[in-house]
């Protein structure tokens, strides 16, 4: 048996391990699901195992760009996709491979793969699903540096996108063309207040054999978790809450598993061999994980946006604690919107955490531990006055960022989507008297009194 | 590692123990890879590339490759041309034509002393379990053994694939 017998070692995995179920299913009955582990269980422990050679306990920092070979037969295996491991850490690393796990368990998908941050995560997602002429909807209600990825530079690629008015689901109907080859959308918005109404929209794509993208940036899985309601493809900025701490770029792309790929010919990346992998078929290869390897292995592959391992560490140690933080970065929004909704300054507060949002019941629906802790308002002092506030606050930061321990403050119009039009600002909730707030994790009343301090000397002539 | 992904299924969902998967991948020595193919980039190919690797034999059985050796190993038209005796079938085969292969090898079980039948991912075919189940035989369906070896011992993680396990314990590793 010598010469089948290439690998000098294999893992074992101890006999004692849980698979992810509580209560072992004695019966053997093949129909029962096991009962998963909670989400702050997960938190903590998805993808993650002690390190086999040292025992080292937390996920250590895999600083390299490569791998030794075993022989050049593990060699080959390897570049062929015949075997797993790691080749380079352009594709794979041992640390984001943590992470990989770690986010794709949270989102209840299949496998993830992770990038630079989310805007190279939604190009790998995007570069993997069309071709050029092809089309795909999106929601206007997006962050404005999506907009313009979509709109102009994946237009140089062919990839046109058509946007939609989301308040009604049925607007996307209307817009679907025989070229369209999927749906993005986030279900929380950046900048604001905007719930979609998810379980429509999924059901708009699966009417047409699309799947549906879902950016779930703003409401981490912690608050919302897309694939339970049928979506097949989610992808992160995991700069913002997973990371949480302001420290790392980020993105992932995270697969369900569950969307047909084969069903009407649609999707020929998947389905027919591949030449820039000596004639694989992905999706008939790797299955129900092949849209993740396709990803990985020709899109992260040929444009190179990788994760650093150290990026990926930092992420990682956010996420141990994301449940904690999301639960307290929500009771902090919910209290300054209701302090800013009440004050003399304040034209307008859209918040879906609020009961006077339009968009309260799909927030209780979709997002029912709370509506997150980016939202907008305006001040009655219009552009000026809004201007004037965002220099005047002391706690708050002025940046561009989201989901920081920090609280941030941020005039859209004038930054993030500044390259828009005026009625693409408008539509997308950026226009300009919008102030945007991503609500920290500081001392409530603190926060409160810096957006007074910040408000009254803006108030002033 | 699928003949051909299957749409999703509306028949009651699959599950089976980690356990039971483990256990058979640690018991299983020899297998019959029916429906294996001698084109090195089908996935079949690749599935017993992986599991010659992992120190099982693989015996291709194949009609239009009968007489023929992939990866080394002698291609026969039939469970029961096989001269050696072998643990385990894995059926690389559509569901439609899974109930056949099911039926040839409860004929030969005894004698080339099977114990598993294994079809594979986007292979399913109830009434094939059932009668398979009745001889005694251990069924799984709907499921790849490489996709499984490499998920229960470790491998499949590294590609960032969600394997559903979640343990404290120092992973031991083990010369082979
Ligand atoms: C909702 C949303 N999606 C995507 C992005 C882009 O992510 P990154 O900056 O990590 O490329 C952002 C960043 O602000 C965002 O808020």
């Amino acid at each position: 048996m010598e010469r089948y017998q290439h690998r000098s070692y294999f893992i074992e995995t101890p006999e004692n391990e849980s698979p992810m179920s509580k209560k072992p299913n004695q019966s053997g009955d093949m129909t029962a699901e096991p009962a998963p582990y909670g989400i702050e269980t997960l938190a903590i422990h998805a993808g993650a195992q002690p390190e086999p050679v040292t025992g080292a306990r937390n996920t250590p920092i895999f600083q390299t760009t490569s791998y030794v070979f075993e022989d050049a037969e593990h060699a080959a295996d390897l570049f062929n996709l015949q075997t797993f491991g790691f080749i380079y850490s352009r594709l794979t690393n041992p640390t984001v491979a943590v992470l990989e796990e770690r986010v794709a368990t949270l989102e209840g998908g299949r496998a993830a793969v992770c990038a630079a941050s989310g805007h190279a995560a939604q190009f790998l997602a995007f570069f993997t699903l069309l071709e050029p002429g092809d089309e795909f909807l999106s929601s206007i209600n997006l962050y404005g540096g999506s907009i313009t990825q979509f709109g102009h530079s994946f237009k140089r690629l062919g990839w046109n996108c058509h946007f939609v008015d989301p308040s009604d689901p049925e607007n996307f109907r209307k817009a679907l063309t025989p070229k369209c080859k999927a749906i993005f959308i986030e279900v929380l918005a950046n900048p604001g207040g905007v719930v979609l109404d998810l379980e429509a929209i999924v059901a708009i794509a699966k009417d047409a054999s699309i799947p549906l993208i879902v950016d779930n940036t703003i409401a981490t899985p912690y608050l919302c978790r897309p694939m339970d309601w049928g979506a097949d493809l989610i992808v992160h900025s995991t700069t913002k809450f997973l990371s949480g701490h302001g420290t790392s770029m980020g993105g992932a792309l995270i697969e369900s598993g569950k969307f047909d790929w084969a069903k009407d010919g649609k999707f020929p990346t998947m389905t027919e061999p591949d030449p820039a992998y000596h004639g694989l078929t992905f999706y008939e290869t790797f299955g129900d994980f092949g849209f993740t390897m396709k990803a990985r292995t020709v899109a992260l592959r040929d444009f190179g946006p990788s994760m650093s391992p150290t990026n990926a560490f930092y992420t990682l140690t956010g996420i141990e604690t994301l449940p904690l933080r999301m639960d307290r970065h929500v009771a902090n929004a919910v209290k300054v919107a209701e302090f800013l909704d009440g004050h003399a300054a304040v034209k307008w507060v859209s918040y879906a955490g609020l009961k006077s949002s339009p968009y309260h019941q799909l927030a209780e629906k979709y997002l029912p531990r709370g509506a997150g802790s980016v939202f907008t308002f305006g001040l009655k002092g219009g552009y000026e006055a809004g201007i004037k506030l965002v220099e005047s606050v002391n706690l708050f930061s002025h940046l561009a960022n989201v989901g920081d321990t920090r609280s941030l403050i941020l005039h859209p119009a004038s930054t993030t989507h500044r390259q828009l039009t005026d009625d693409q600002r408008e539509a997308a909730g950026a226009g300009p008297d919008v102030i945007r707030l991503s609500i920290g994790l500081e001392t409530v009343d603190d926060l409160l009194a810096d957006l007074d301090q910040g408000m009254s000397q803006a108030g002033k002539k | 590692m699928s003949p051909q992904p299957a749409p999703p299924s509306t028949e009651t969902p699959l599950h089976y123990e980690d356990a039971l998967l483990r256990r058979i991948l640690k018991e299983v020595k020899t297998i019959a890879m029916v429906g294996a193919s001698a084109n090195w980039v089908r996935p079949s190919n690749f599935a017993m590339k992986y599991l010659q690797g992992k120190g099982y034999r693989v015996i291709p059985v194949n009609p239009g490759q009968q007489g023929e050796e992939i990866l080394g190993e002698m291609t026969y038209a039939n469970l029961a041309d096989i001269p050696d005796q072998f643990d385990m079938v894995d059926i690389f085969r559509a569901s439609n034509a899974a109930g056949a292969i099911a039926d040839e090898a409860i004929a030969v079980a005894d004698e080339k002393s099977i114990k598993v039948v294994w079809m594979q991912l986007g292979v399913r075919n109830d009434a094939a379990a059932e009668r398979l189940e009745e001889a005694g035989l251990i069924t799984i369906m709907n499921h790849c053994p490489k996709i499984e070896y490499g998920r229960l011992f470790g491998e499949l993680r590294w590609s960032g694939i969600n394997t559903g396990l979640i343990s404290s314990k120092r992973p031991r590793m083990r010369a082979q």
